[in-house]
């Protein structure tokens, strides 16, 4: 086992202090003097209908009140992965909620009142707020133009339908799979839609200067994306990426929720029509529910076979998405699930349908797990129920189908090497799996669920990072990358890699939040990618430098580069104890020679990171033929649950999870996703539930009715256990574990309520009231 | 407009407030104080929490004008000149992620460990039960909370 210094320590993270001191300065902390104008949005009261009108006479009156805006004002599309939806809604409106006008003002209450002056007539048409039914004969079309949008080329969505992407994947003899089948077991699973509930709302703040740049602030998961996507989105005013600028403060969570482009577009937009001012927009609590994006929701059909010896011969998994009104990301969401719904089980024969549907709810979009978890909710519950129709144990039984090193994924590339296997015996284990729990409590009874899971990133196969690394007279260092610091410890895993290879202690690397002009290109922090591709490109950016280092070095000592290495903010030498070069003589200075002159300059490292071997250029009637993704991180998860039998109240009295971290760059930080990836992903089972009204209205927009945990809901006891199987191309070993953390919570809850009182429920969330009410009925049965 | 006089973090200040601003508003736009955060501006979540005269209060749910000769005390005033052992026990647990409940939490610890210096579990989670954090899953606060109280004689 290699010997690192800093690499697999848990130091504490170098945003700590800032943290909590109440310096971190977050988006709305800016301040923008005596010319920062607000924008309140008008926003739809129905969720389907024709604009026949907007009236802002009214509000145009209104004292304070610059000027109001509407759809008319910016005809033009965005999107990430496709373009279907306009910065405002121009003929129609597709949800409830949607941004039709903006009011913007001297102040805030101004810009409110204004926008409750603005009248927009609609023309009301039917509703679809289901996918099954959108999926129907004669469903109403809310994209008639579908077949004009633009899109990636491995999407495939059907005109003329509500049907935006369909994602097929093919393998082996489904027919033939289940003819092998001893036995063969169908049902359906629904989860809902879910809220991300990042503390901090979405803000942003547009500027667009007298000299026509724009700079837009915002609390982003995406700088360089952003600035991409308003960039193609206000070409047609004659801007491109150089005219723009997107400075992206800390970030008060993100959780997916932050990822790509919502609202920020709007200031962005509005600036740009308001020159010399800055235009703020930020979303109150009730706004982030309804106009961010969503986590969609599911309906799963699973049909699996397997032999009487538990091997599993065939899957047919068909998914329907309910994607919301417009998808350009939501679609991707559908995409993953569609190349992994076989989760990490070897299946020879395999028949995948993801469908991405559109309804007149909410756009669905990233979110912490990327459709892994409603994915895992249904296959994870049919899994236990499998292994107890044919009497298997059902740890066994995953044990037995585990996707392994070398087997195929569903869309024929090969397993990269992980520690699944050791994740199931290390949870099982730190959970007794085998030991009688029994509730002292008569009324209480006490069950026990398990789940596997798994999660590749979801990403075009060109996403790259790069990052530059700049060295100071002290020989502390800037470390310029634009991944965001969402919460993870981003900033102090790359801090950690860049000590690693440079000899420098951690806390004197300094890594600023991104600004677009000033830090290289990352593509997005999302899909649990950053540790793994950042984590590249900061190396070679530090090799980079340590490479210029060495070689002056050898240049002006003539000593071979091969004795040399860096420790303790020294050049050292292995055949010359007594050599110590302090960086800090040279890295900026430059080394005196005899004559007086100087050798070297400013040490500055560049590093940049693409996955060349990435391709979505598979087959699309059977998805085979690329390598869509990169690799997978895996992992087990086993709770212990109490439920009292007539009221159906839980409680998770102790929980372990295991994850396949490739290698733990500081194993501190992946305990904190554990922790709180858990805890997020217990709450979507238990209680948390984004309920609509029949006109697609949201009925709990805030934290009164839609319950997110607090300190109270926190499991007895949670057990992180960290496997370290390397991933061959990862920094250090390194892949990342971000989402994953909270993929298996609810088919373990699943499970247990299943394991305690002899009932399933296929449908989340899995509330105390759905429970007690089940084994009510169970019991009267 | 109307005058009020309050000592913010030690200070006095004088400042005019409209009868509808909040204390949340008035502190960030008109004090400069940045720390107490919005989160969701109806007392659910407690990110905007600060001290009047030693009790933690949603500085959302208060307006401005109703602080005439209060003490008021924001996590900007806790740090100082030096960090409390409550502060480098939350560092040391890597007690917060994105960092934005962090301002919220401190207050309301800091109430807890003044009036109660040696809680119990049950008591920091009865504590912090108003302050929502979506990041951490509240372990590592507990946590740090936990060493801090330990830190401090009995």
């Amino acid at each position: 086992m290699t010997d690192y210094r800093y690499i697999g320590k848990s130091i504490t993270r170098i945003d700590g202090r800032e943290k909590i001191s109440g310096a971190a300065v977050y988006t709305d902390d800016i301040d923008f003097g005596a010319n920062l104008l607000y924008a309140e949005i008008v926003s739809s009261t129905v969720a389907h209908a024709l604009i026949l009108n907007i009236d802002t006479s009214e509000a145009e009156k209104l004292e304070g009140v610059v000027k109001v805006f509407t759809g008319k004002d910016f005809p033009y599309k965005f999107g990430l992965y496709m373009k279907d939806r306009y910065i405002f809604a121009q003929d129609k409106v597709r949800f409830y909620g949607e941004q039709v006008a903006a009011v913007v003002a001297r102040t805030p209450q101004i810009a409110k009142m204004g926008a409750e002056l603005v009248k927009v007539e609609y023309q009301e048409l039917p509703a679809v707020l289901d996918q099954m039914e959108a999926l129907a004969e004669g469903a109403t079309i809310l994209h008639p133009d579908l077949g004009d949008y633009p899109h990636v080329p491995w999407f495939f969505p059907k005109p003329g339908t509500n049907v935006a992407h369909w994602r097929k994947t093919r393998r082996g003899d489904l027919e033939n799979g289940f003819a092998e089948a001893d036995h063969i077991y169908e049902e359906t699973y629904e989860v809902p839609r879910y809220a991300h509930c990042a503390i901090e709302t979405h803000v942003a703040i547009g500027k667009f200067d007298y000299s026509g740049r724009l700079t837009v602030w915002s609390s982003s998961q995406s700088p360089h994306t952003q600035r991409n996507l308003f960039a193609e989105a206000l070409a047609p005013m004659g801007l491109s990426q150089k005219d723009i600028r997107v400075i992206t403060p800390h970030v008060g969570g993100g959780f997916g929720g932050k990822a790509g482009v919502t609202m920020e577009i709007l200031p962005a937009a509005l600036a740009t029509k308001l020159r010399g001012y800055a235009v703020k927009l930020r979303w109150t609590r009730e706004q982030e529910f309804i106009n961010t994006y969503q986590r969609l929701g599911v309906v799963a059909k699973l049909k699996l076979g397997v032999k009487k010896d538990g091997t599993i011969t065939a899957l047919d998994h068909k998914i329907y998405w309910d994607a919301g009104a417009y998808v350009e990301y939501g679609a991707n969401v559908v995409n993953a699930v569609g190349l992994s719904a076989i989760g990490p089980y070897r299946i020879p024969n395999v028949s995948i349908d993801s469908v991405c549907i559109y309804t007149n709810l909410p756009p669905g979009g990233a979110y912490r797990g990327f459709g892994y978890s409603e994915m895992l909710f249904g296959l994870e519950s049919h899994i236990t129920t499998i292994a107890r129709q044919i009497g298997m144990d059902e740890i066994e039984f995953r044990r037995k189908n585990a996707i392994l090193e070398g087997d195929k994924t569903a869309y024929g590339a090969a397993m990269n090497p992980n520690g699944l296997l050791e994740a199931i015996d290390k949870v099982t284990k730190a959970i007794e799996w085998d030991k009688e729990y029994k509730s002292t409590d008569p009324n209480k009874v006490i069950g026990k669920g398990f789940s596997l899971f798994w999660k590749a990133p979801a990403m075009p196969p060109n996403a790259s990072s790069s990052a530059f690394l700049k060295f100071n007279e002290d020989a502390s260092i800037n470390l310029i990358i634009s991944g965001m610091d969402i919460g993870q410890g981003y900033q102090t895993v790359m801090a950690q890699i860049a000590a690693e290879v440079l000899g420098v202690d951690p806390s004197k690397i300094r890594v600023e939040t991104p600004d677009t002009d000033r830090n290289p290109y990352e593509w997005q922090t999302v899909a649990s990618h950053i540790t793994w591709s950042s984590g590249n490109a900061v190396k070679k950016a530090a090799i980079d430098a340590r490479d210029q280092i060495l070689a002056l070095v050898e240049r002006v000592y003539h000593m071979s580069q091969d004795s040399l290495y860096l420790e303790d903010e020294a050049v050292k030498c292995h055949n010359q104890a007594s050599f110590n070069l302090p960086l800090r003589s040279f890295v900026v200075e430059g080394i005196a020679t005899k004559d007086g002159s100087y050798r070297g300059g400013p040490i500055n490292g560049r590093g940049m990171f693409m996955p060349e071997f990435s391709s979505a250029s598979g087959d699309p009637d059977t998805s085979q033929g690329g390598h869509p993704n990169v690799h997978y991180t895996v992992g087990a998860g086993a709770l212990i649950l109490e439920i009292d039998k007539d009221t159906g109240k839980m409680k998770v009295l102790k929980a372990a999870e295991a994850i396949d971290a490739g290698k733990a760059l500081n194993p501190d930080l992946i305990k904190g996703q554990i922790t709180g990836g858990l805890l997020q992903g217990l709450a979507t089972v238990l209680y948390e539930d984004m309920r609509y009204d029949d006109k697609g209205r949201l009925l709990n927009p805030n934290f009164t009715d839609y319950k997110i945990p607090t300190a109270m809901d926190v499991p007895d006891e949670i057990i992180p256990i960290i496997i370290e199987v390397p991933q061959p191309d990862g920094p250090y070993g390194a892949r990342g574990v971000g989402e994953h953390t909270m993929l298996p919570a609810a088919p373990m809850i699943a499970n247990a309520v299943e394991n305690a009182l002899g009932i399933r429920i296929r449908s989340m969330p899995i509330t105390a009231e759905k429970v007690a009410m089940a084994y009510k009925k169970h019991r009267e049965q | 407009m109307a005058k009020v006089k309050l000592t913010l973090n030690n200070e006095t200040r004088t400042i005019d407030v409209e009868p509808c601003e909040t204390l949340l508003d008035v502190l960030r736009d008109k004090l400069g104080m940045k720390s107490p955060k919005c989160g969701c501006d109806r007392g659910d979540c407690g990110a905007c929490a600060v001290l009047i005269d030693g009790k933690s209060v949603r500085s959302c749910l208060i307006f401005a004008i109703e602080c005439e000769g209060q003490h008021i005390t924001t996590l900007e005033g806790i740090s100082g000149d030096q960090l409390s052992i409550l502060q480098e026990a939350f560092i040391e647990f890597n007690s917060f992620q994105c960092g934005y409940c962090a301002p919220g939490v401190i207050i309301s610890a800091t109430e807890l460990l003044k009036s109660n210096p040696h809680p119990n579990l049950e008591e920091i989670k009865e504590a912090l039960s108003g302050n929502l954090c979506r990041c951490t899953g509240y372990q590592p606060i507990f946590d740090a909370i936990l060493k801090a109280s330990k830190e401090t004689k009995k």
